[in-house]
């Protein structure tokens, strides 16, 4: 299949310093695409460069259009649905309301959407009226992987959605992270340190140290790499 | 008993005005972090607006409404076109440039309608009501202060936009992910907080006389209550606003002499950054770096 997402020469910056320094990623249309690669290897920054919250140089094509230069409200308009590093739910404000605001750029009533989504976390909506900031870490991360859906989005951008979760929280979330991409026909850009969870899950990867791509390939491949058992899988 | 009683209901019409700009200086604060210093001034040019259309023969409700619409574009424009650029500056810098919008409506209102003191009819007759307990004039500043809140208040709770806003003033970077447009939301928010101020200017124009000094002691009072109640909280603001407009006129009427009114405010500020800098309903603001 064709790629939904292709950076070219991407280059990203915090200020005035390069911290991706031309990297060429494909994101294959329906599958699950990740990115390994030790912390400050730049993994962050370009899924920020991406969604246009940090300055970039290069091309961003998405579904045949240019991203960069675009801002970042016109880019979540596009279809492409982020979930920050750190999650990025807005704490003060209801589960429920956290789910409408995903359906900001959707015309109509997002109320079908949301049933959807209450039946992929079933303990959202047990919990629709509490504020988001009361929800434990895994309740968040769930929150705001369901938040990003609601807008239908054609790529969903997760950025280390195990960060700071429990072994078992988190493949909880992956098991329905790969649910929702078979059922909801979304293409997944995926950041990850945890790379033996990663590598089971997705397609393709990418492996990335100090801004540029130092390995790539189907997943199975990376998997079996000894070079890369020993750094990143640990056997 | 009954002064004492009477002090407390003029109190609360008086609070109305002070919860009102209070609340806009809220809603500010809260989406920009920015304490808007002119929010007195340009509810004192929106009561001027009215004034004249009242003078060119308009209808007074009509002569409100066109007023709060003009005061909603007003606002809007002030915020693209003077704050935007300093929105990533230092905050003194935002800061100052509210203070200079401040003396810009000061200066503009007195060159435009001079300096001299004019008088603004209340739409509301002045007559003692409820056993001389309050005057008809200040239940109709409390009605229209109630019904604009609650109107405020339903926007923000049940309309699409109203929560983007909350959600853009709560976290932006994560609201334009979700696709809402941050600043055309601080546009709509620095709009409403115009219309807001309009209002209170508008209600109080009648007690205090129109001239383009009026607002200055009201905006005091009104940093007091939006203190109070805690900067973060819009809710706090009003009741802030309330409980200032009440603790003035006991003050004036039974412990000192009603020119020295304005000094209880100024106690009231100092008293809540020492001993409660969060206010009554604040939240402390936690920097995230």
């Amino acid at each position: 299949m064709a790629p939904i997402l292709q950076l070219r020469a991407l280059k990203a910056f915090y200020g005035q310093s390069e911290v991706v320094h031309g990297l060429d990623v494909d994101v294959e249309e329906g599958g699950m695409t990740v990115l390994l690669g030790a912390n400050g290897a730049g993994k962050t920054t370009t899924l920020r460069a991406i969604c246009g919250t940090v300055r970039s140089e290069g091309e961003i094509l998405f579904a045949g259009e240019r991203l960069d230069r675009r801002t970042t409200e016109q880019i979540a308009a596009l279809g492409v649905a982020h979930v920050p590093e750190g999650r990025g739910t807005f704490i003060g404000l209801t589960v429920e309301e956290n789910l409408r605001l995903g359906a900001y750029t959707r015309a109509g009533r997002p109320d079908a959407n949301m049933q959807r989504m209450y039946g992929y976390f079933p303990i959202l909506a047990a919990r629709h009226r509490q504020q988001a900031g009361s929800l434990s870490g895994g309740e968040q991360q769930m929150l705001a992987i369901a938040r990003a859906l609601m807008m239908a989005p054609r790529l969903l951008v997760l950025d280390e959605p195990s960060f700071g979760l429990a072994p078992r929280i988190v493949e909880d979330i992956f098991t329905i992270v790969e649910r929702i991409r078979q059922e909801e026909h979304v293409s997944v850009l995926l950041v990850e340190q945890n790379a033996s969870l990663a590598l089971e899950l997705a397609d393709h990867a990418y492996l990335i140290e100090t801004g540029y791509v130092v390995a790539s390939g189907s997943a199975k491949a990376l998997a079996d790499d000894p070079q890369i058992r020993r750094s990143y899988l640990g056997y | 008993m009954h002064q004492f009683s009477q002090q407390i209901f003029s109190g609360l019409a008086a609070g109305a005005i002070y919860a009102s700009l209070a609340l806009a200086l809220v809603m500010i604060y809260r989406a920009t972090e920015l304490v808007n210093f002119a929010q007195g001034e340009m509810a004192m040019f929106s009561t001027y607006i009215a004034w004249s259309l009242v003078n060119g023969g308009v209808p007074f409700w009509a002569a409100f409404v066109i007023t709060l619409v003009v005061s909603f574009l007003g606002g809007m424009a002030i915020e693209r076109v003077l704050v935007r650029p300093v929105e990533n500056a230092p905050v003194l810098a935002a800061v100052v440039v509210t203070i200079g919008l401040a003396l810009i409506f000061n200066s503009l209102a007195g060159w435009i309608y001079s300096y001299t003191v004019q008088d603004f009819q209340s739409p509301f007759p002045d007559r003692p009501v409820l056993g001389a307990l309050i005057t008809t004039r200040d239940l109709g500043v409390i009605g229209v202060t109630l019904v604009m809140l609650f109107l405020l208040f339903a926007f923000f709770r049940f309309t699409a936009t109203g929560l983007a806003m909350r959600a853009a003033a709560q976290n932006p970077e994560s609201a334009r992910l979700c696709g809402i447009p941050v600043g055309r939301m601080l546009a709509i928010g620095w709009g409403l907080a115009a219309t807001i101020g309009a209002t209170a200017g508008i209600m109080v124009a009648p007690v205090l006389f129109l001239d383009p000094n009026m607002m200055g002691g009201v905006l005091v009072y009104a940093f007091a209550g939006a203190l109070l109640g805690g900067i973060t909280s819009p809710l706090g603001a009003v009741i802030g606003g309330l409980i200032v407009g009440v603790t003035e006129n006991l003050v004036g009427t039974y412990l000192i002499a009603s020119q020295l009114k304005l000094t209880v405010a100024f106690a009231l500020i100092i008293l809540v950054l020492v001993f409660k800098p969060n206010g009554l309903f604040g939240t402390a603001i936690v920097r995230r770096v």
